[in-house]
């Protein structure tokens, strides 16, 4: 036989591969990403939003580059995951956040919050939440200055304040929904939204004061049952978060839709819980990471100072992970005898 | 028909079973046969033959004392060439009788029995034995030992495993197909052998048509209430002996235990039909049935190849490669074996043969990117493992770890790293942790041997002197 039709390689099983590489994952969350991050763009305006995600997601991939380059690591810019953290940081900013703010902001969530534990996956918390609790006690006004939905149009009539002199836009300033109940109970919220029913239709539309992408339900949803089809993330975490908070709620007499519709929560259920290095590995883990989140939120959002919990809980959650990794599954032919431990 | 399924884990697989519809053709026998004296799980073979010897098919070339241990057989007529170490499927090099054929096909005599009656359980098993039959799925477990299960272990159901979830395969598939009879004889001698109260025929749904042939056979023989044909639902690794069992009969065999300790014996189907001859033809293993496939061989297609036909004789013997060949796997893409040389020889335990050219590497990328913790091998894993953290415990050389998280445990099916998104080798990690494990506690077993030799060794001297005073 004719010798140079056979060069052998050698190489350890198995010797066929799922297509699915970590940039196509990658890609689908930035995808189911979208919807939000449009519908923040209608709500909120072109104008300044969009120079937000822009600069967050151009930001955090410089700051991943700088990382590679920091700390003699292989160019990991493409598998995008830099990119899903710039633009997650994004959406769980005020709209009217300022530039520079944006950029220590995904500075901290890249650098600080991914690139010193090592490459990506080995984070222990969410970068884009680390980014985002930093700015948070360092910048706090300009981090709970909030702008009413379609300002841009002139139909915020309710203003109070003009935030010109701190962001340089000519915006008007209001509270968030989960601030308003906290702060001054449920009744100037119904006055605002006209009854109970306008309010939920508006918190599932989006139509509200809020960070970027967090504010429509609907578009949320439609990313992240996107994802769970497309099977990147697991149902477990999302459904398990917000059925705890839904319940939780209710227990402590807050109201029960209205506490899943408002704040962060899904955004923080489907998107920010489920990262994979920050998340648990095994099912039961997933299912009681779920409640513990659901859990802290609601207690934030009764006890602590912050009218919302889900950045907090979720960084709370981040640092147990290790133990609900213990949860593992029942190993085939494995049984404990009585006794035995 | 109900379809019957294991869970959790394993995944769906691209089935890319080309040669379904071919129908077993026999290739020639080779010009030169090497084949080797270990083709078993088991002790080696010595050799029973000298250079120079004229052999005829069926003649014993090496067998063994060793009850773990199955002969082998001249699978032509010739002349011993040369009686010396030759590289295997398994990568290793072995003991190997060569064969020039002289292409008189001269077959020793060899008988079988007309009926069932006439043969003792003890006779069937040594019958067995002396046919060389070994599993003939992959891991070529010999059958004999199969069938004397100890003192105590009762067995009550046999299953035949036509499931095949290997990609590419389809010798099962054909042999279910094409030797139905002899596949159902086959269990009917190891229900007789077990005194096992049922048989079943588990085939995966993507072979309804091989399970309905399957269930008239059995009608028209009346054998409904002592043999059951069931399907498993197409899912990789629904062919796993252990895996099967659980789908079909919910029980789990004890971690680092065997089928027979819950009371069962798994047998491919076609191991079946060489026990079948076996019995009634008396024929030694000297043939099986294989697939050839893959993207450059011309013709791929379901072959019955005589046992030591080196590759290099089945390419030309088919029509030739299309493209130059880069990857030459012995077995399924998930759990076979790839080689280094084409003149490797077909083996007992050789269930298809698969030939790749360039496209083997994008089909498996070796180039390894950063674990993100995806969870997706624990999600897929059929045994309950955590790939991602043996792996971990392993590159950090953390034997503690790997045992602690259940490493033995693994049966070595592929799918972690089929399933891994950063393209780790999860699998070859977690065998290596396994192999490591395995090794440490021979080692520690027989130092602990030792130690409890010294101390006979010492309490008996202390006796003596005590005797002494």
């Amino acid at each position: 036989m004719n010798s140079d039709m056979v060069d052998l390689t050698i190489s350890a099983a198995p010797h066929v591969r799922d297509k699915i590489k970590t940039p196509h994952l990658m890609r689908d969350v930035i995808i189911a990403l979208l919807p939000a991050t449009i519908g923040g763009l209608v709500i909120f305006g072109l104008r300044h939003t969009l120079g937000v995600i822009v600069v967050s997601v151009v930001s955090a991939v410089a700051a991943e580059y700088i990382g590679n380059v920091l700390f003699r690591r292989k160019n990991s810019i493409k598998d995008l995951s830099a990119s899903v953290t710039g633009l997650l940081l994004a959406l769980i900013l005020p709209p009217t956040s300022p530039y520079w703010m944006v950029v220590v902001g995904a500075f901290s969530a890249i650098l600080l919050g991914k690139a010193i534990f090592g490459s990506v996956g080995s984070n222990p918390f969410n970068p884009a939440l680390v980014g985002r609790a930093v700015l948070m006690v360092s910048w706090t006004t300009f981090m709970t200055t909030w702008v009413k939905p379609f300002y841009w149009s002139g139909m915020g009539a309710m203003s109070t304040a003009t935030m010109a002199t701190v962001t340089g836009i000519d915006a008007v300033t209001t509270a968030t929904p989960l601030s308003i109940i906290k702060f001054q109970g449920l009744q100037p919220l119904l006055q605002m939204f006209g009854s109970r029913s306008q309010l939920y239709l508006a918190l599932f539309l989006g139509n509200r004061p809020g960070c970027i992408g967090e504010t429509s339900v609907l578009l949320l949803l439609i990313g992240g049952v996107y994802l769970i089809l497309r099977k990147v993330i697991d149902w477990k975490i999302p459904l398990c978060f917000i059925g705890s908070v839904f319940i939780l709620s209710f227990i402590f007499g807050r109201d029960p839709i209205f506490s899943i519709l408002s704040g962060g929560l899904f955004l923080g259920a489907f998107f920010m819980a489920t990262d994979y290095s920050s998340s648990p590995l095994t099912s039961r883990g997933k299912l009681l990471y779920g409640i513990f989140l659901g859990f802290i939120t609601v207690i934030i959002r009764q006890f602590g100072p912050y009218p919302e919990g889900v950045m907090f809980s979720i960084l709370l959650g981040n640092m147990v992970v290790p133990y609900f990794d213990k949860l593992r599954p029942h190993v085939y032919g494995v049984f404990k005898r009585k006794g035995e431990a | 028909m109900k379809v019957f399924t294991y869970s959790p884990g394993g995944t769906h697989l691209e089935e890319e079973k080309w040669t379904k519809d071919k129908v077993f053709v026999s290739l020639q026998p080779p010009s030169v046969a090497v084949i080797p004296l270990v083709q078993h799980t088991g002790a080696p073979n010595t050799p029973l033959v000298k250079i120079g010897d004229n052999v005829k098919i069926g003649s014993i070339l090496g067998s063994s004392p060793a009850p773990i241990s199955a002969p082998v057989h001249a699978s032509i007529s010739g002349q011993v060439i040369a009686i010396e170490d030759r590289l295997c499927p398994t990568g290793a090099k072995v003991q190997s009788v060569v064969i020039k054929n002289d292409f008189k096909d001269e077959w020793v005599n060899c008988e079988g029995v007309a009926s069932l009656e006439e043969i003792s359980p003890e006779e069937i098993v040594k019958k067995i034995r002396d046919c060389g039959i070994v599993g003939l799925g992959g891991a070529a477990f010999p059958t004999s030992v199969k069938l004397s299960p100890p003192v105590g272990k009762v067995i009550d159901t046999v299953i035949a495993n036509g499931a095949e979830c290997e990609p590419y395969l389809t010798t099962d598939y054909r042999v279910m197909l094409e030797y139905s009879d002899q596949v159902i004889n086959g269990l009917l001698i190891e229900l007789k052998v077990l005194k096992a109260k049922k048989g079943v025929i588990a085939v995966e749904d993507n072979k309804v048509d091989a399970a309905e042939l399957l269930l008239n056979a059995i009608r028209e023989k009346n054998l409904e209430n002592l043999i059951e044909v069931v399907l498993v639902k197409t899912k990789y690794p629904q062919g796993g002996e252990k895996q099967l069992i659980k789908a079909i009969l919910g029980r789990e065999v004890p971690s680092e235990g065997l089928p027979l300790d819950v009371g069962v014996v798994v047998q491919n189907v076609g191991t079946l039909k060489a026990i079948s001859e076996a019995i009634f033809e008396g024929k030694p293993l000297i043939d099986r049935g294989i697939t050839i496939s893959g993207t450059v061989i011309k013709n791929p297609g379901n072959y019955i190849v005589r046992i030591g036909t080196p590759v290099s004789e089945i390419i030309e013997q088919v029509g030739g490669l299309n493209r130059r060949l880069r990857k030459l796997i012995f077995g399924g893409p998930m759990t076979g074996v790839a080689q280094s040389s084409i003149e490797v020889p077909v083996v007992k335990g050789t269930s298809g043969i698969l030939f790749f050219g360039e496209e083997a590497f994008t089909m498996a990328p070796e180039e390894e990117t950063p674990c993100i913790r995806c969870s997706r091998c624990v999600d897929h894993c059929p045994t309950g493992l955590m790939p991602v953290l043996i792996d971990h415990a392993y590159r950090r050389n953390d034997l503690k770890l790997s045992e602690s998280l259940n490493a033995v445990d693994c049966i070595e099916c592929g799918v972690c790293s089929y399933v891994c998104p950063a393209k780790r080798h999860l699998t070859d990690n977690i065998k290596k942790a396994k192999q490591a494990i395995l090794k440490q506690r021979r080692i520690e077993a027989a130092k602990k041997a030792a130690f409890e030799k010294l101390r006979a060794k010492k309490e008996q001297e202390k006796a003596q002197k005590e005797v002494g005073k």
